[in-house]
């Protein structure tokens, strides 16, 4: 095979790899958009807030420490002590349940029955708000994340399919990144587990009862309240398993919020309400923006990954304005 | 205790449900005008009317989608305070609708389980990890559904997307799950509009069985008069918001005012 197009197989995989980060946030919103019909604007940021939390909690920093340090003129950062990496992410996740029943309590509960737009405008102004808060807490450094995943490239890959180039090629193996390796693998696992809990439990059938119907299902005792407030915990939950991935990637920063809006494309692609259509759209804005960049990125300048994955959007929505899952929309008149 | 029997054998006790003087606007509509009237435990209550005349207010305000601006609820004797319709289902009222409103994206099947849901127990941590007693829990409920699908006949389609069936069997599935809850109180909003004669037959038979082997004090709204006449002890009748006739089959049958009520306005 010439060597072209084993690089361009490589791109593939390491553009579906990266896919898989923009799948995950976008899951977190459709969780949220099927339970509550809320477009939440504030997912790409709980994924800041989730890392942000984590590394917090892993160096023993002191929550707020600049602003103590100004009010107060003490020289404190931290406590001087490491926590292991898993029981920070538990203690993370604990602070993002905590952060979904604020959420259901100060904002949701007031919001009932107000039109979508209103509560779209809640969660821009939760987002803001979050990216300060973030920033008071923990302050605005670039932060290196680091909860032991594998990294650098897999020499066990790359040794064994060098030879798929052949004699007098210059075809050295694929490289694949371990840490993307490991981030597919644990987004997988993600996916299977919270399908799991939604097909077999008790609370999984009422999750999906309140998507379906609310009236109905306040019928037979489901409180509403209640289910929103698990929706977000399991969105901060998908929140902070994507802060993880970002994080360990290319640090823990603020920029991390905007790369999350890559969600928005990847929605429109496989439908609002679609859990299959918020991976497949992930993955294939992934791999399809790497492609591109490989094959005409050359040609027209480069930088093409700003701006393809809207524009492979926009097109979709001139066909399939429903996405490649959603349910389609039709209007009873 | 004032216990009376049927005459086909069923038993009826104490006033389970009151409502009292109960009135229902809608901006400058009374959809509900003083109304009160009583379920007894174990009868089969009948609401009739014409179109518009209140019934399914009526019914929205027993389960709490409706907060009336006057009147007074009593519920096993207790008043009853403004509650919300989750709380109400988990004190034992469920119900049906008229339009039907299932979960479309499950099956039959998943359908009639989340009538269970007031009753089941475990933590949500425990049933993240499926923990024995969450396993458990399911598998008995489980159970208790398949015996409901057995009553209602309704084997063929329990793994059937519900969106899939036919009308009929939409309604019956949607009282199987409204009898999942073990209800104290069943509400049915026109459980047989829009069947044929042979459907009718069916639901008719059984809310009959459910009534008599579960004993299960039922509400229903119906516009076939010659259903409610059959299957119902005792029948209110309402005409734009008032209540115009309260009593057994036969009382209501030769009150005048029913009479025109029905004679005077068209319905289906
Ligand atoms: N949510 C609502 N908002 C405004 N008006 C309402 C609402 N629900 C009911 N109404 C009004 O209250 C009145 C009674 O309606 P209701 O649905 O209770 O009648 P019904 O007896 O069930 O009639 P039908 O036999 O057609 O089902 C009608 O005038 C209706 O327009
Ligand atoms: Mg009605």
């Amino acid at each position: 095979m010439s060597a072209d197009f084993l690089y361009a197989i490589e791109v593939l995989l390491n553009g579906l790899m990266a896919g898989v980060m923009y799948s995950l946030v976008a899951l977190g919103f459709v969780l949220i958009f099927k339970a509550s019909g809320v477009f939440n604007y504030a997912q790409g940021v709980m994924a800041l807030f989730a890392a942000l939390t984590l590394v917090g909690i892993m160096n023993g920093e002191v929550p707020f420490s600049h602003l103590i340090n100004a009010m107060f003129g003490t020289q404190v950062h931290d406590f001087g002590w490491h926590v292991p990496a898993l029981a920070a992410i538990g203690l993370t996740a604990v602070v993002m349940v905590f952060f979904a029943i604020l959420v259901e309590k100060l904002i949701l509960k007031h919001l009932i029955g107000q039109e979508p737009i209103i509560l779209f405008m809640a969660t821009i102004g939760l987002a803001y708000f979050m990216e300060g808060f973030g920033d008071m807490m923990w302050g605005a450094d670039i932060k290196p994340l680091d909860v032991g995943l594998p990294k650098g490239g897999s020499i066990w890959i790359e040794e064994n399919t060098a030879w798929l180039g052949g004699e007098g090629q210059r075809f050295f193996g694929f490289f694949i990144d371990k840490l993307d390796m490991s981030a597919t693998l644990v987004a997988a696992i993600l996916v299977i587990a919270l399908t799991l809990f939604s097909q077999y439990t008790a609370t999984g059938r009422a999750l999906r009862a309140v998507a379906d119907d609310h009236q109905a299902a306040l019928s037979v005792g489901i409180s509403l309240r209640a289910i929103w407030v698990i929706t977000w915990s399991i969105a901060g939950f998908v929140a902070l398993v994507a802060g993880i991935m970002w994080g360990s990637k290319s640090g823990v920063q603020f920029s991390l919020a905007f790369i999350a809006l890559k969600a928005l494309p990847v929605l429109m692609l496989g439908g609002f309400t679609s859990i299959p259509g918020a991976i497949v759209g992930g993955l294939i804005i992934g791999m399809g923006e790497k492609l591109f960049e490989f094959l005409a990125g050359p040609l027209i300048g480069g930088a093409t990954e700003n701006w393809f994955a809207y524009v492979l959007a926009l097109i979709f929505l001139v066909f399939r304005p429903q996405g490649l899952f959603g349910e389609r929309i039709i209007e009873r008149v | 205790m004032t216990s009376t029997v049927t005459p086909d054998g069923r038993t009826i006790g104490d006033v389970l449900l009151e409502v009292k003087n109960i009135t229902l606007r809608f901006g400058g509509v009374e959809a509900i005008k003083n109304i009160s009237f009583d379920v007894r435990e174990g009868e089969i209550r009948a609401i009739i009317g014409p179109n518009g005349a209140g019934k399914s207010s009526m019914l929205n305000v027993i389960n709490g989608f409706y907060h009336p601006q006057e009147g007074e609820i009593f519920f096993h004797g207790r008043k009853r305070n403004a509650m919300k319709p989750s709380q109400i289902a988990r004190q034992g009222i469920a119900r049906t609708f008229q339009n039907i409103a299932l979960f479309k994206g499950m099956n039959t099947l998943d359908n009639i389980m989340t009538g269970c849901f007031t009753h089941m127990k475990t933590s949500l941590l425990e049933q993240a990890i499926w923990w024995g007693r969450a396993e458990r829990e399911e598998y008995v409920y489980r159970e208790k559904v398949e015996h409901i699908i057995d009553f209602l006949e309704i084997q063929a389609i329990r793994k059937t997307p519900v969106g899939a069936l036919p009308y009929g069997l939409q309604k019956r599935v949607e009282l199987a799950r409204a009898l999942a809850a073990e209800p104290k109180l069943l509400l049915l909003d026109e459980p047989m509009a829009g069947m044929n004669v042979e459907e009718k037959e069916d639901m008719c038979r059984f809310i009959l069985d459910v009534n008599a082997e579960f004993g299960t004090t039922t509400v229903l709204i119906e516009h076939d008069m010659g259903v409610v006449m059959d299957i119902s002890d005792r029948v209110v009748v309402l005409d734009y918001g008032r209540k115009i006739g309260d009593g057994v089959p036969d009382e209501v049958r030769s009150n005048q005012e029913v009479i025109d009520a029905y004679l005077g306005v068209a319905h289906d």
